[in-house]
């Protein structure tokens, strides 16, 4: 019962939300809304569990002081002091201002901000001994990857003179055909694999979701 | 060992000693500028933080190091307990409050929209979710995960099915021939720029010809030989030319997130750049 009942209600609620789609009734539409709508509340309340999760592991380390557990203090600070200035702790503890918190705000623009743009900045630098790899390959194949990318990357670049603009009209070219080309046969695949393993979750050929015993 | 500890604590006394520094400098510039006193101190304090943070994830390129794994694990607790507070305010707050209480909807200041009791079924499956944190309960959360799991099976099945695989097949089939008037005509404009006859024809020509290669390069059922091997080849052609442009597209957004880490330490921070 533990594991046939969910079985049944993944093929059930399935099914009906694939039937809705061919059912152009109002009450039809009224109740994708009201699916679209409770998909986003239980998120919310899943987020929590992660969250609890996170908190957990990190006491865990802090607790038993396993390596490295200084770190996860940190973390634990961070999420504390986020979470108390989120909820508005300051003026008064529930209010409509949370989001607008002073230090909310300032932590999301001075730390996240910061530290998410930095690391994907660090990128550029591991991309840049990436593409010296590859132009060491010398094939074929990776001579017009390279090829490719130095036109992209070469278009706005302001020396080039009357050669930037050839430069531009074949990146725009280049974006816009031969990569939509595999862009589109790549999404294909992609979306056929979704149909298939959404089809494979009704049926109830997949069912790892619901885990062990 | 003691020496390597010895020179962390070192280390350790400079970066510290560095940020007051930098916390009192740009205190004292932006005071000059007549703002308070403690909003200076507020200000700067956190100007250097960012900077702080900045050089801690830029000092990977080093290697992996403490100040790394202090602005890392940071950035995690933030992360996640920013995302708690957005979904709270806009969900709780803005979607579930506003359908099921009005003195809840008064209390946190928005509309009420009229009691509607199918609002607690979210909420109940969302409870019944959370019972995956208790042993002996945690049975129930499998009805809450077959709720979620067999509806969104449903709806992307639908979704992906439209936009994913019949929106591009439709799209991919163009006339291979466009608005034919003849050979003087067909080759006026051959800029790439252009919408000329030609310029459209060979657009068409590589959109089916590198889709229709393309699908094949993945297709794996059949081995890759002779008329289904060339395809294969062209195929491979068409997607390395998307991966180099994706490459280059990719570098050149990283490069810029650099140049505005960059521009913050110069300018915002250390002022030497206006």
């Amino acid at each position: 019962m533990k594991r046939q009942l969910p079985l049944a209600l993944v093929f059930i609620f399935g099914i009906f939300c694939i039937f809705q789609y061919f059912v152009p009734h109002e009450s039809s539409e009224w109740i994708y809304e009201f699916l679209l709508a409770w998909i986003y509340i239980i998120g919310i309340l899943t987020l929590a569990l992660g969250i609890w999760s996170l908190i957990r592991v990190s006491w865990d380390k802090v607790q038993h002081r396993r390596p490295n557990w200084q770190y996860a203090l940190v973390t634990l600070l961070g999420l504390f002091a986020m979470i108390t200035f989120g909820f508005d702790y300051c003026r008064s503890f529930f209010s409509s201002e949370g989001l607008r918190n002073y230090m909310f705000v300032h932590f999301f623009d001075y730390i996240l901000i910061p530290i998410q743009a930095t690391m994907f900045s660090l990128l550029a630098f591991f991309i840049a001994s990436a593409s010296y790899r590859a132009f060491r390959a010398r094939s074929l194949l990776a001579s017009l990857l390279l090829l490719a990318a130095l036109v992209i990357m070469l278009r706005f670049n302001p020396y080039l003179g009357f050669v930037g603009e050839y430069m531009e009209q074949l990146a725009t070219w280049l974006l816009n055909v031969p990569n939509l080309a595999a862009k589109r046969a790549i999404i294909v695949g992609v979306g056929l694999g979704i149909v298939a393993t959404s089809l494979k979750v009704i049926l109830g050929i997949e069912r790892n979701y619901l885990g062990r015993d | 060992m003691e020496g390597s500890k010895r020179l962390s604590a070192i280390i350790l006394a400079v970066v510290i000693a560095l940020f007051l520094v930098s916390w009192i400098v740009k205190g004292l510039a932006i005071s000059d500028s007549g703002a308070a006193l403690w909003f200076s101190v507020r200000d700067a304090f956190f100007i250097t933080l960012a900077a702080f943070l900045t050089l801690a994830i830029l000092s990977f390129l080093y290697k992996d190091n403490p100040y790394y794994k202090f602005a890392e694990h940071l950035f995690v607790g933030v992360s996640a307990a920013y995302w708690m507070c957005v979904g709270f305010w806009s969900t709780i707050v803005g979607n579930l409050f506003p359908n099921i209480s009005e003195s809840l909807s008064g209390y946190f200041d928005v509309p009420y929209k009229g009691f509607n009791p199918f609002y607690f079924i979210p909420l109940i499956l969302g409870i019944m979710l959370l019972m995956r944190l208790s042993a002996r309960a945690g049975w129930m959360s499998r009805w809450a995960l077959a709720w979620i799991v067999g509806t969104t099976s449903g709806l992307n099945l639908i979704r992906y099915l439209r936009t994913d695989f019949i929106s591009q097949v439709s799209n991919t089939f163009v006339p291979l021939l466009v608005d034919w008037k003849g050979v003087g005509p067909f080759f006026s404009d051959l800029s790439l720029s252009a919408s000329g006859q030609f310029t459209m024809t060979l657009a068409n020509w590589v959109i089916f010809v590198g889709v229709f290669t393309g699908l094949i390069y993945f297709f794996f059922s059949k081995e890759h030989k002779g008329f289904f091997g060339a395809a294969s080849r062209v195929g491979i052609w068409v997607l390395m030319i998307t991966f180099g442009a994706s490459f280059g597209y990719t570098v050149m957004g990283r490069v810029s997130l650099l140049v505005g880490r960059l521009t913050y330490l110069f300018r915002d921070w250390l002022g030497l750049i206006s």
